[in-house]
């Protein structure tokens, strides 16, 4: 149309820079969740879903960083995607679950410590998963059978059993550099996120409680009226979120689990296996159990949800992930039933290997989400604070880098 | 495309937005069974419903997601007042005491309000808004419908009713290649307006609808509303008037929705395409005339202008979804917008030349006006003085078109000679010029095609099933 060329070229004299809306959907996750924010930003009509649209309007530009802060404050539930009047095949084609999934990998790479390992998990996150999970356990029964072979088919029945097939100092060395070495690295990756994300933001203790309560009862997945998330289509489902609780919990109580048998072991000086009606035991029971239901309900969801809001390069390491934890909750729930039998030692080592390799896997697995989550979640919490604060009489508008929350929301007319 | 479409139904309902969908559901639960046309293919269903946010709402007290109390005199004001009193008394009111009970209907159905919130603030009192807006709102009946028992068809665009004396006989209806006909007893017509049909908008605004460009749907292409004018159903609404309003330039032809808008002029300088100011930017707060804006840009050459701001302003309205084009001198931008060199810094000039200090306020009319200057801005005139300088280009964008099918308070649809057509009722965009004449309230769209779907859908069912 011929009379549509002054407005060429303008395009033309004046490339768009950020936010290429006539152009191809962009590949680089960056520029792709930018453009989609910034048409976001214009719309709003999200906003009462989740975290991630108040945040979005506390914005103007939108920098690296808060894509990062904003695509790991989302926790995917695809109401924006079906409520969208701008997703495919509408040509501005907005999937912001998609691409902040896209972010979301490309920002625990960003963060990681040390780095190779983290760009290795991100490009085939399962391969690397079971090819740890192999290694670990070959290399325990290979120890085992440098020690002695016979101890390896014995019943474990009795107390200090476990330390007659795998011995003390390899257990305890094992687990304590795993999560000695889980821990430094989650620290670092945490501190340079919220370095990049908050600044020297201070923190204060109600908004740790607001955020501690989203992240434990996923609050984001109610769906802003308690009516769920988008697991599968249009519909709206709880089931995600509740398989997201069977298997956090289970976790939580397996931990718990492991840190009573450690209390047991080194301050009472009971030792390993316990009774079945033990704590250590009825703990990780029902935590193995958990998260038995958990992980196979939430491959479950992913199977049968329409794939177009989720990002197939997050796939890989989201599966090697549930497949890693619901391995480790088999074989210890296994090895409980079995502990009487010959198979105890080979349950033992596989099971010590998937735990192992689990512990080493937290800083590059999806499983670092929760730390990466949690800090966006604070951060949410401290900037809506000072919002309900500065709208409060008499209080001070911020300096610095907090000015920028001092933005005036607009109002503009509404159709 | 779907399979064969059953031959007979009791009702039929041509159009899946807002107002279809209330009509088939309501025409169902009396017991009917019902039939329900969608031209555009399921992505894209629902019209421009799928654009909507909010429904303005009669309560006599707070409720979960609105606050204070709407009575029915004060809408009605709100409604006089924007029309200029270009509405029907009798099917207004109905309208206003019909959203109370709107919001449980929607409740019922699956539909999520959510509780006032930012950026909407001074409508919390008035609106009820969709939690996700009017596609969520849209999915909700979709799936309401379906399980309820209604027949869905997408991609079917109805393109002829035959009129029989007093009654609609057939509906001829097109799948991609195929034609069928479908002989329903009742039919429900919620086809929305014109507003997508530049050839039709040609007759009223000549060759310069050609560069309107169509905020919502492109499905809406009055072929129905022609269909049933041509065999002498009564209009009612001015054929040569539509709602439009100044959006981004680069929007896309067809269904760019609420993100196309430009909220900046009230803090800029507005120039046509020689770089030369038109009207009063300033005139007064612009939820009162931003509705103005579309036909001002439609009138200039090329219907093509340009909003001028500096840093000072950059953030005193919404974000926009295209960037501004940006640059240090204005001469720069003069040169990147396309406008004429020189004429743009010397509108400038003389526009920061004419502005006299005054207390600046950008949510109320402030005292920052020009003196001397032709035309004047009254108010928010500030220098443009501060690198950097962005400009937006603006094209009219219509949102709706006024000219309707004229009903009655059942929604029964007339002929010219003033006889009701028997099976053939009416409800959302295609009737809504009978009420809103002129002007535009926000949520009063999906007030209209709430309260009358539901009375065309019992209505058709009752005329069936009696």
């Amino acid at each position: 149309m011929s009379s549509a060329d002054p407005i060429e070229a303008v395009l033309r004299k004046a490339p768009l820079t950020g936010c290429q809306l006539r152009e191809a959907r962009h590949a680089d996750a960056y520029v792709e969740a930018r453009r989609a924010m910034e048409i976001c930003n214009a719309c709003r009509y999200c906003e009462g879903f989740c975290a991630v649209f108040p945040a979005m309007t506390r914005r103007r530009d939108f920098a690296d960083a808060d894509l990062n802060y904003l695509a790991n404050l989302c926790h995917g539930c695809r109401a924006c995607f079906y409520s969208c009047q701008y997703a495919p095949p509408h040509e501005f084609g907005i999937n912001v679950p998609k691409v902040f999934a896209e972010v979301r990998l490309r920002s625990y790479e960003q963060y990681c410590w040390p780095k190779p390992l983290g760009r290795l998990f991100r490009r085939n996150g399962s391969i690397v998963a079971s090819a740890m999970a192999a290694g670990t356990i070959v290399s325990v029964l290979l120890a085992l059978w440098l020690i002695d072979g016979a101890v390896l088919f014995q019943p474990a029945r009795h107390p200090g059993a476990f330390y007659a097939i795998v011995p003390y100092w390899i257990m305890m060395s094992l687990a304590g550099a795993a999560s000695l070495f889980a821990l430094t690295s989650v620290t670092i990756g945490a501190m340079a996120f919220w370095r990049d994300v908050a600044g020297r933001q201070q923190v204060h203790a109600r908004s740790v409680r607001a955020a501690m309560y989203d992240a434990l009862s996923l609050r984001n997945l109610d769906g802003g009226a308690g009516q769920g998330c988008n697991d599968r289509d249009e519909s709206y489902s709880k089931a995600r979120r509740y398989f997201h609780h069977a298997m956090f919990y289970g976790f939580a109580l397996c931990f718990a689990a492991t840190c009573v048998a450690t209390v047991y072991d080194h301050i009472l000086g009971r030792k390993a296996p316990y009774d079945f009606w033990s704590i250590p035991v009825q703990l990780g029971l029902w935590g193995g159990i958990g998260l038995l239901v958990g992980t196979s309900g939430l491959a479950w969801v992913k199977v049968r949800g329409d794939p177009t809001p989720t990002s197939a390069s997050a796939a890989g390491s989201d599966n090697a992930l549930l497949i890693l934890l619901a391995l480790t909750a088999l074989t210890g729930l296994l090895l409980l039933a079995l502990r009487g039998t010959a198979a105890a030692g080979i349950l033992l080592a596989v099971h010590l290997g998937n735990v192992v390799t689990l512990f080493i896997a937290i800083p590059y697995s999806k499983m670092i989400h929760g730390i990466y989550r949690s800090a966006a979640l604070l951060y949410s919490a401290l900037e809506s604070d000072s919002e309900t604060r500065r709208s409060s009489p008499g209080y001070a508008v911020p300096t610095s880098r907090d000015a920028r929350l001092a933005l005036p929301r607009q109002s503009p007319p509404s159709e | 495309m779907g399979e064969q479409l059953e031959r007979s139904c009791d009702v039929a309902v041509v159009g899946g937005g807002n107002a279809g969908l209330c009509a088939a559901i309501e025409a169902r639960k009396a017991g009917a069974s019902v039939l329900l046309l969608d031209s555009a293919p399921r992505p894209m269903r629902g019209g421009n419903s799928r654009h909507t946010r909010n429904l303005r709402a009669m309560h006599c007290e707070p409720t979960g997601v609105l606050t204070g109390s709407y009575d029915e005199e004060e809408y009605w004001r709100d409604l006089l007042r924007v029309t200029d009193g270009d509405t029907d008394e009798g099917l207004a009111r109905l309208t206003i005491r019909g959203t109370v009970d709107a919001l449980s209907f929607m409740s019922r159905n699956g539909v999520l309000l959510q509780p006032a919130l930012s950026g909407t603030l001074s409508l919390a009192r008035t609106n009820a808004f969709f939690l996700g807006g009017g596609k969520a709102l849209v999915n909700a009946y979709y799936s309401s419908a379906t399980r309820s028992g209604i027949d869905v068809a997408y991609d079917s665009e109805v393109v002829a009713l035959h009129l029989d004396g007093l009654d609609v006989q057939r509906l001829d209806i097109v799948q991609g290649e195929r034609q069928e006909s479908i002989f329903p007893k009742a039919v429900v017509v919620a086809s929305g307006g014109y507003q997508a049909n530049i050839e039709w908008l040609k007759q009223a605004w000549g060759p310069r609808a050609e560069n309107f460009i169509v905020r919502g749907t492109p499905y809406a292409n009055g072929r129905v509303l022609r269909n049933l004018l041509d065999q002498g159903i009564a209009s009612v609404g001015d054929p040569t008037q539509c709602h439009a309003v100044a959006i981004d330039a680069r929007s896309p032809k067809f269904d760019g929705g609420i993100v196309t808008r430009i909220d900046c002029i009230p803090f800029a300088v507005v120039v046509d395409k020689m770089g030369r100011r038109f009207y009063d930017e300033g005139e007064d707060i612009w939820p009162k005339r931003y509705a103005i804006w579309g036909r001002l840009v439609a009138m200039q050459a090329d219907q093509l202008a340009f909003a001028i701001i500096d840093s000072k302003a950059r953030e005193l309205f919404m974000p926009t979804a295209y960037p501004a084009i940006r640059a240090d001198t204005i001469d720069e931008l003069a040169q990147k917008l396309g406008l004429p060199e020189g004429n743009l810094a010397q509108t400038i000039a003389a526009y920061n030349a004419a502005v006299r200090p005054g207390r600046f306020d950008s949510s109320d009319l402030d005292e920052c006006a020009t003196e001397g200057l032709d035309p004047p801005k009254t108010h928010w005139a500030r220098a443009i003085d501060t690198t950097p300088f962005f400009g937006y280009p603006l094209r009219p964008g219509i949102t709706f078109t006024y000219l309707g099918v004229k009903v009655d308070e059942s929604a029964r649809v007339y002929l010219q000679s003033g006889r009701g057509v028997r099976n053939l009722f009416a409800a959302g965009e295609i009737m809504a010029g009978s009420i809103l004449g002129k002007g535009y309230l926000a949520g009063f769209g999906m007030a209209i095609g709430t309260v009358f779907g539901r009375i065309a859908g019992r209505e058709a069912a009752r005329h069936v099933l009696s």
